[in-house]
């Protein structure tokens, strides 16, 4: 059954809850988390690709002990692939074996095929049922790939949290769902959507909170490595880029790095894997060579000077 | 611990909540309800949390994020007054009686807070006046010429060009489905519903098909001196075609680049004009075609240029300096949407040739080059994005003739 109890009862608690399951959190971040968890309205996460929108719902899920239902909206995105859909060869069979049967009772034939044996539930119809855990994370997954059609359908979603099946009759979630949606921005979502939901903007961390995520993530680098990682991603983030790397870029690169067997950057070393980092030939081309070189020197004497 | 009908605090946020207002942010009385119930809730500690608890209701938009910022520091910037209804707040300390004159206070300080408006860098509405004092930039010829000032001749001719045009009637398939008389698909839900009538004896098949909609239009309208008799209509045309279909996003530049696309949903005309020539500070100043390609490739093509989006650029392309940037930057323009097609006014010339540095930069990377000096060109241009792309205005012919 839902326990209210499970979920965090402050700020603090939450950002507490957050760190516990290895996503380093601001203080923002928390306070609008706990709000929606409080107020029972849905999160509505916009930021740059990579820096961790989706992974919020994912260790909100893991550490309440939740279910998580993802909807990864694309183009196209309709009712029979986000709501439910009727099992049309299981309906078919049916009537035949009713035909063979010889009972064709037209009203009870409609009644006993449009039950709920035959309906196939998708992610938003799944989030509206009880769970033994408690109501469930449904992760509306960037939701900017999808048409106005599909925003304008969720509005009734989420402000009932409940869904109309024509030949059932409406279905009401008894708890609702902790509901996390996130765009990348490639379109303006509808006030009206934005209205209903808590808004945060997601950016990228600062330092320090990007050298707590890398430790968090990547534990095997070496102390020194990451805080050169860090102070050059931060650096390149500050350079006229078409796309600048964000958190995921910067846990790769560590990654491969550490693959590398590397202890510290070199501008060889950072001109060979910088395809991990930036993922536009333009972008490559600019931070290649020298430029690379100088912003590792700059990063170098800083570092020292803080010794 | 105090209800939303005690205290200050809730007045305080309806009274900040209306500073927002003035301020350009759409703050709604649900939102007041919102934030008094996010503010008891969070059982507000410090003055961070207070401030991204009302940030989390009142914010919608990232750009709203400075001007919420500004807002709340002059609101609250009574400190002891903050402390004070958090105080009141927090389930310790018992609630008390507030002296009766504080609730003034903080309508007084709305209202000598937010008419001075400079502080805000991303809506600021000035009046003509103040903007009028600003023309000293060296930099920019920054005049607040008033759109509405067309005089009534060109409204008129304007009005009724838009009105005639048959504005283009171009669709492309979209992956959702509709329900078709003869359709490619079979609808199965369709098919099912309508076998039952027989019993299940026969099965009428239901077909479906793509649906098909407008592809979003992105206008890049430069507004430069040398452009302004015809940029006018041409953000008219815009207008009328933002009236039609949904996904149209106008840009305007000279010098910087400009978002006029909200104020161009004014229902009417002239209204629209009204409230985009007060956004623009630039109106006829110079031309930097390169670095507002570059604003807009890096700040908004992502962000407009999704779902197979046809870009109108309307300029004449007589950069003043040409760099390697503008071929570059037009690049990656072409590359970031199906259809890039260049409106260009010099093309009224029967003589043109494309000899400007600026043309031979940007010529290469565009899918069209056509001429938008009158009604019948327009017409044409209409014409042209309900079909396909046509030779005549293939932009590699101007090329040749000059190579």
């Amino acid at each position: 059954m839902f326990q209210p109890a499970q979920l965090p009862a402050s700020i603090d608690a939450t950002l507490a809850l957050l760190k516990s399951a290895g996503y380093v959190a601001d203080r923002p971040l928390a306070t609008v988390l706990f709000l929606s968890l409080k107020m029972g309205r849905p999160l509505f996460l916009e930021g740059e690709a990579g820096v961790g929108k989706t992974e919020i719902a994912k260790v909100l899920a893991a550490s309440l002990g939740r279910k998580l239902i993802r909807l990864q909206c694309y183009e196209g995105l309709d009712v029979a692939s986000a709501v439910y859909e009727w099992n049309y060869a299981a309906q078919m069979m049916a009537i035949r074996l009713a035909e063979v049967a010889g009972t064709v009772d037209r009203e009870v034939l409609e009644a006993d095929v449009f039950s709920e044996r035959y309906l196939t539930r998708r992610p938003l119809l799944q989030a509206l049922e009880p769970d033994t855990a408690g109501a469930p994370v449904l992760l509306i997954d960037e939701l900017d790939r999808t048409d106005e059609a599909f925003e304008a359908f969720l509005l009734e979603v989420l402000a009932d949290f409940q869904v109309t099946v024509p030949e059932l009759g409406t279905i009401r979630a008894e708890h609702p769902p902790l509901v996390i949606i996130t765009s990348n921005r490639t379109r303006e979502i509808h006030d009206a959507l934005k209205r209903r939901c808590l808004y945060h903007w997601v950016d990228y961390p600062n330092a320090t909170r990007e050298l707590a995520i890398l430790k968090a993530k990547v534990p095997a680098a070496p102390a020194r490595l990451s805080k050169e990682i860090v102070a050059f991603v931060q650096a390149i983030r500050k350079e006229e880029l078409f796309k600048v790397p964000g958190v995921a870029e910067t846990l790769d690169w560590a990654s491969a790095l550490v693959e590398l067997d590397a202890v510290a950057l070199d501008p060889t070393l950072v001109s060979d894997t910088l395809g991990v980092l930036l993922k536009y030939q333009d972008d490559i081309q600019k931070m290649q060579g020298t430029k690379a070189k100088e912003m590792l020197d700059a990063i170098h004497a800083s570092l020292r000077a803080a010794e | 611990m105090m209800t939303a009908g005690e205290g200050r605090l809730p007045e305080n946020i309806a009274y900040f909540a209306r500073a927002l207002r003035a301020a350009g942010l759409p703050v709604g009385p649900g939102a007041v309800v919102d934030a008094v119930a996010a503010v008891e809730a969070a059982a507000i500690g410090t003055r961070e949390d207070f401030y991204w608890t009302l940030h989390a209701v009142f914010v919608k938009r990232h750009e709203h994020s400075v001007i919420f910022d500004q807002a709340f520091r002059i609101f609250w910037r009574r400190r002891a007054l903050l402390e004070k209804l958090i105080a009141m707040m927090s389930p310790i300390a018992p609630g008390f009686e507030r002296p009766a004159d504080r609730p003034q206070a903080g309508a007084a300080r709305v209202a000598e807070a937010f008419p001075t408006g400079a502080r805000e860098p991303e809506k600021s509405r000035e009046t003509v006046e103040f903007s009028a004092r600003l023309t000293v930039s060296d930099r920019e010829l920054l005049q607040g010429k008033d759109f509405a000032q067309m005089t009534a001749a060109e409204i008129a001719a304007a009005k009724r060009l838009v009105a005639e045009l048959s504005l283009p009637d171009d669709r492309v398939p979209v992956r959702r489905y509709l329900a078709a008389a003869t359709g490619s698909r079979i609808d199965a839900r369709r098919s099912f519903r309508r076998s039952l009538r027989t019993g299940g004896a026969l099965i009428e098949l239901a077909f479906r098909e793509h649906a098909e909609k407008h592809p979003p239009v992105v206008a890049l309208v430069d507004i430069s001196g040398s452009m302004a008799e015809y940029s006018r209509l041409f953000l008219h045309f815009l207008h009328a075609l933002a009236e039609k279909r949904r996904r149209v996003s106008s840009f305007v530049f000279a010098t910087r680049l400009t978002n006029v696309t909200r104020e161009l949903r004014a229902r009417d005309p002239d209204e629209a004009m009204a409230r985009a020539s007060a956004l623009v500070k630039d109106w006829e100043g110079g031309t930097r075609i390169a670095h507002c390609l570059a604003a807009f490739n890096r700040l908004w093509s992502r962000r407009v240029l999704g779902q197979g989006a046809i870009v109108l650029l309307f300029t004449d392309g007589l950069e003043r300096e040409v760099t390697r940037d503008l071929a570059f930057e037009m690049d990656r323009l072409q590359r970031s949407c199906r259809r890039l097609i260049w409106l260009n006014p010099l093309l009224r010339f029967d003589a043109f040739e494309a000899r400007a540095q600026g043309i031979r930069a940007m010529l290469p990377h565009v899918d069209e080059f056509r001429a938008i000096h009158n009604l019948a060109a327009m017409g044409d241009l209409c014409r042209a994005l309900s079909a396909e792309r046509s030779a005549e205005a293939d932009p590699r012919k101007w090329l040749r003739k000059v190579a």
